[in-house]
């Protein structure tokens, strides 16, 4: 019997084996103790970031038959999930401990979710795909569910648990159509190399097949019309969940899509890029006009990430090396972005208080003049106004489809960021020009968190001026 | 030769911005570490213009590093006889705007001066970037102060208007940026402005960009049907952001003109030369008696802007054959120029007013003389240059497109030398109105005059508009050469 080889997958082991320990750990202390369980998530999340440094050799490795991978593209948006977790972590800390969760069961849930992404980033099998989907979904029903107290929490789960399961379903009657057609292959490369020497045998089957499948993959990724979840997940989720759901998941979830559409479907591309370009379209349409009317922060976020997710599926549509990577950047500084506006307003949010609508921000600028600003250079990197990262990002998306002859979308595109433009700056509009309604206070977050989001928000306007390392480094995860 | 002098004049007011950011607790020392800031940013531009070469038409005092190497962007900057006035109205500009903010703003000083700085920062940089994307990063970069100067610091109506303003500007650039992108795929993979200036492309694909560079840059001048974001801003913006915006920001529309449609696109401008001098001939006309009934002194002198910028876009396409007419271009940068500091000193003297009277409407004065006899002999002088006055600046520009077009086209010189009477109508009788007669109420009569501070701005200004009246050979000598080579690019066809 031989065993397979472990090393690729040691931060994931690791990741595991800590998660007994925090259960355990959570079940022999006492409530005074229960800081215990935030230090071990830190040490969990730094010790994965380490590991997956350590298990780079910079060669594309295979194993549990082929099952899982670790290439460029899979280390690189993992190491950027563990920061971005770990950074989430300390943005959350002090709401999970003000709004008395169980801090236990919470960071056991957050830590599967992140095994979850982390499954989908390295999955190369549908199956396997679909198994880190499931774990991080499941996980993050139980993340929103776990604020029972709370109707609107309570309602969010329900409707993202109810549709998410509807939408796993459609995936997985889609994957079945494809392990008929090419014979019994799930393995992706298997899948391509299969469709290689069927031709056009089964080409009917396939495209039916993958239709199922494009619905299940864009519900992931939020796109109309399978977005109605996103902003009632993210206004009844607490701050915390909101936090991780809006930021850090997108990177899972577009390496998911292009392992699913690139690695395994490519050759059935002219059907699925025009499917996704024409939701993509929809989406940039329907999210930034409903954002406009929304008078609550997380739901106007929440639209906000339908049509993000827009440009990001655009920048799929092209099918080449420059749109790929130029998708990688568009979602890594999205969440890099949505992190730390999702983390201001957590850390706005003081007690059983909850920072959530517009009318809350009005004249922070005169409160808070530094979370103020904090929140203005937020909003106005997700415009994507210069010198501010978002530029750079739609910029490169835009570059990639003007390449591939797309004009028409490429101006459809900007007009609908104009629109987009419109509500992010209202935000700033409540926050500088009005008066303040109430008075806000900013919860007493230790010096470390508030010193990480000034780096956060600091690297919005570092990386919008020095963008290139960033873009080599997503070149790079896309070229091997 | 590498110089570093472009870089400072750029970089010296965005840095000093942030350090006025830092004293926010300390209004007394935000003002002058801004006024330090903005002066030296001025003498650097000084030496640029002093020691720039008028002889030559190639770019001068050039920098150019990699940036993102990726997209083969450049940090590249350099200036010619057609953006180095700019760049140095744009600093001179700013100094007054820091000086003019001294005593009036009182709520968030820093935040205030740090603002302008930047924006001077920003604007300087558009002018000198010769890389399309540098440009676009600092065209669309000046949006976000200038939209918290309006909205923090503006009157009743702000909100409304900086959004406005935001939503306005920001279609236009959107639209230059994909065109800017599609020639970047066509001049395989460069953002040299330059290089665009050889591509050949087709009459069909010249005139989609033609469209894209001119909502953008129409939006900023403003020409007519796009301006009617100036009258709605212009009143709401505090007096500072009413100087730069006039003075300078509208500049860069018709700088965009200049570096961008007329030599990436000649065909299609020679193509659609007669609809633009029809809209700039709309603009000087309409535009001109829209101007005559306004009850607002703001709001008259944005539409006289509005105005006198036709005279800009008319000088820009003023086509004998193939070439363009050298004395109306020459005109149409002289004109900006002058109305630079023209339109600056309008508002800052409709400011200086409104501190005291808190009040911009015309009907609100009358008999100011009687209080501010030396401001009303300011005043003068600045509504006569308006009016274009042989002798103020105002005049030089408005003669040469004049001249220009009675070369080229003799009913848009008639109908463009009519505008002199209908300007000189609604400054005057402004004036009039305002300043002539008996004292008309309480507020009037509790008028002082102006402090030295307001003094010494007035007689900057006035110095500025004399001079430039009176020997305009010292902006228009240095652009001899840059004109002459830019109208030999657009004489070539690129079809």
């Amino acid at each position: 019997m031989t065993y397979p080889n472990l090393i690729p997958v040691l931060p994931e082991l690791f990741m595991v084996f800590m998660i007994i320990v925090l259960l355990l750990v959570d079940a022999f202390t006492s409530e005074k103790q229960k800081g215990a369980n935030l230090l071990l998530t830190m040490i969990t999340l730094i010790g994965c970031f380490v590991l997956q440094k350590y298990v780079d050799h910079g060669v594309t490795e295979l194993t549990f038959n082929n099952m899982f991978i670790l290439d460029n593209l899979a280390m690189g948006t993992k190491m950027f999930t563990y920061l971005f977790s770990f950074v989430a972590v300390l943005y959350i800390k002090r709401y999970v401990s003000d709004k008395k969760f169980q801090s236990g069961e919470f960071y056991v849930i957050f830590l599967f979710s992140v095994l979850g992404m982390m499954v989908m980033i390295s999955a190369d099998n549908m199956l396997t795909l679909y198994v880190g989907l499931e774990l991080f979904s499941l996980a993050l029903y139980g993340l929103i569910a776990l604020y029972r107290d709370n109707v609107r929490a309570t309602e969010a789960a329900m409707k993202y648990f109810i549709l998410g399961a509807l939408a796993s379903g459609i995936l997985l009657y889609g994957i079945s159509f494809v392990y008929g057609a090419t014979g019994g292959h799930l393995q992706l490369e298997d899948v391509l190399r299969s469709m290689l020497t069927l031709g056009d045998a089964n080409a009917g089957l396939m495209t039916f097949g993958l239709v199922f499948i494009v619905a299940g993959l864009v519900f992931k990724l939020g796109l109309v019309p399978f977005h109605m979840w996103v902003p009632d997940v993210y206004e009844g989720s607490p701050l915390a969940v909101a936090t991780i759901i809006g930021s850090l998941t997108k990177i899972a979830a577009v390496v998911f899509v292009i392992r699913f559409l690139i690695g395994g479907l490519v050759l059935l591309n002219p059907a699925w890029s025009v499917m996704l370009l024409i939701l993509a379209c929809l989406s940039l349409f329907f999210g930034n006009v409903i954002a406009i009317a929304q008078t609550n922060i997380k739901r106007m976020l929440g639209y906000s990430t339908v049509a993000h997710m827009g440009f990001v599926a655009l920048g799929l549509v092209t099918v080449s090396v420059d749109g790929v990577s130029a998708t990688i950047f568009y979602v890594v500084t999205y969440s890099l972005t949505a992190l730390a506006g999702f983390g201001i307003l957590t850390m706005l949010s003081k007690g059983d208080f909850e920072c959530q609508s517009l009318d809350d921000l009005k004249g922070l600028s005169k409160t808070h003049p530094v979370m103020a600003a904090l929140i203005m250079l937020v909003m106005f990197s997700m415009a994507g106004i210069p010198p501010l990262v978002g530029f750079y990002a739609k910029f490169k998306i835009l570059a990639a489809l003007l390449a591939a002859g797309y004009v028409g979308v490429a101006v459809f595109a900007v007009i609908m960021s104009l629109i987009g433009a419109f509500y992010y700056i209202r935000v700033v509009k409540v926050m500088y020009f009005e008066e303040p309604v109430i008075t806000l206070e900013v919860a007493d977050v230790c010096i470390f968190s508030r010193s990480v989001l000034l780096v956060n928000v600091a690297l919005l306007l570092i990386i919008g001026i020095l963008p290139s390392a960033l873009m080599m480094y997503c070149n790079a995860l896309v070229s091997g | 030769m590498m110089s570093y002098l472009l870089s400072l004049t750029i970089w010296t007011p965005i840095v000093f911005g942030f350090i006025t950011l830092a004293f926010n607790k300390n209004d007394c020392m935000a003002r002058y570490v801004a006024l330090l800031g903005s002066i030296i940013a001025l003498v650097f531009s000084l030496i640029v213009f002093h020691t720039f070469d008028p002889q030559q038409t190639a770019m001068q005092f050039s920098e150019n590093y990699a940036w993102v190497p990726s997209l083969n962007i450049n940090y590249h900057l350099a200036v010619d006889g057609i953006s180095m006035p700019f760049v140095m109205l744009n600093n001179f500009i700013t100094v007054l705007v820091v000086l003019a903010g001294f005593k009036v703003i009182k709520q968030k000083v820093a935040l205030y001066n740090a603002m302008f700085l930047m924006m001077t920062g920003f604007i300087s940089g558009s002018f000198c970037a010769l890389d399309a994307v540098l440009f676009y990063v600092f065209f669309e970069a000046m949006l976000i102060p200038m939209y918290l100067i309006i909205g923090v610091w503006g009157s009743t109506n702000r909100v409304y208007a900086a959004i406005k303003f935001f939503l306005y500007t920001l279609i236009g650039s959107l639209l230059m940026l994909v065109a800017l992108i599609y020639l970047y795929n066509q001049a395989k993979g460069s953002f040299e402005i330059f290089d665009y200036y050889n591509l050949p492309l087709t009459m069909g694909i010249q005139i989609l960009i033609f469209i894209a560079f001119f909502l953008s840059f129409a939006v900023k001048v403003p020409m007519w049907p796009l301006h009617t974001w100036l009258p709605d801003a212009h009143p709401e913006a505090p007096t500072g952001g009413s100087m730069v915006l006039a003075a300078i920001t509208l500049k860069i529309g018709g700088y965009g003109f200049l570096r961008f449609i007329l030599p990436i696109v000649p065909d299609a401008s020679r193509e659609l030369a007669g609809v633009m001098v029809a809209l700039s001939l709309i603009a000087i006309v309409y535009i001109g008696l829209v101007a005559l009934v306004q009850k607002d002194m703001k709001k008259l002198v944005a539409y006289s802007s509005i105005s006198h910028m036709g005279f800009v876009t008319l000088g820009c396409f003023l086509f004998v054959g193939a070439n363009l007419n050298t004395w109306a271009l020459e005109g149409a940068i002289t004109q900006m120029i002058s109305h630079g500091f023209v339109s600056a000193a309008m508002f800052f003297c409709i400011g200086v007013m409104y501190d005291r009277v808190h009040s911009r409407n015309i009907a609100d004065y009358g008999g100011v003389v009687n209080k501010m006899p030396v401001f009303a002999a300011f005043f003068m002088l600045f509504s006569m240059a308006n009016s274009g006055l042989p002798g103020t600046s105002g005049f030089v520009g408005e003669f040469m497109v004049i001249m220009g077009a009675t070369q080229t086209n003799f009913i848009a010189a008639i109908l463009a030398g009519l505008t002199l009477i209908l300007g000189a109508g609604y400054t005057l009788w402004m004036y009039k109105r305002v300043v002539f007669g008996a004292v008309a109420n309480s507020h009037v009569a509790e008028m002082s005059d102006v402090s030295k501070r307001e003094f010494l701005i007035l007689t900057l200004l006035a110095i500025a508009v004399l001079v430039m009246g009176i020997y305009p050979d010292l902006f228009v000598a240095k652009m001899h050469a840059s004109v002459g080579h830019l109208i030999n690019q657009v004489a070539q066809s690129k079809i």
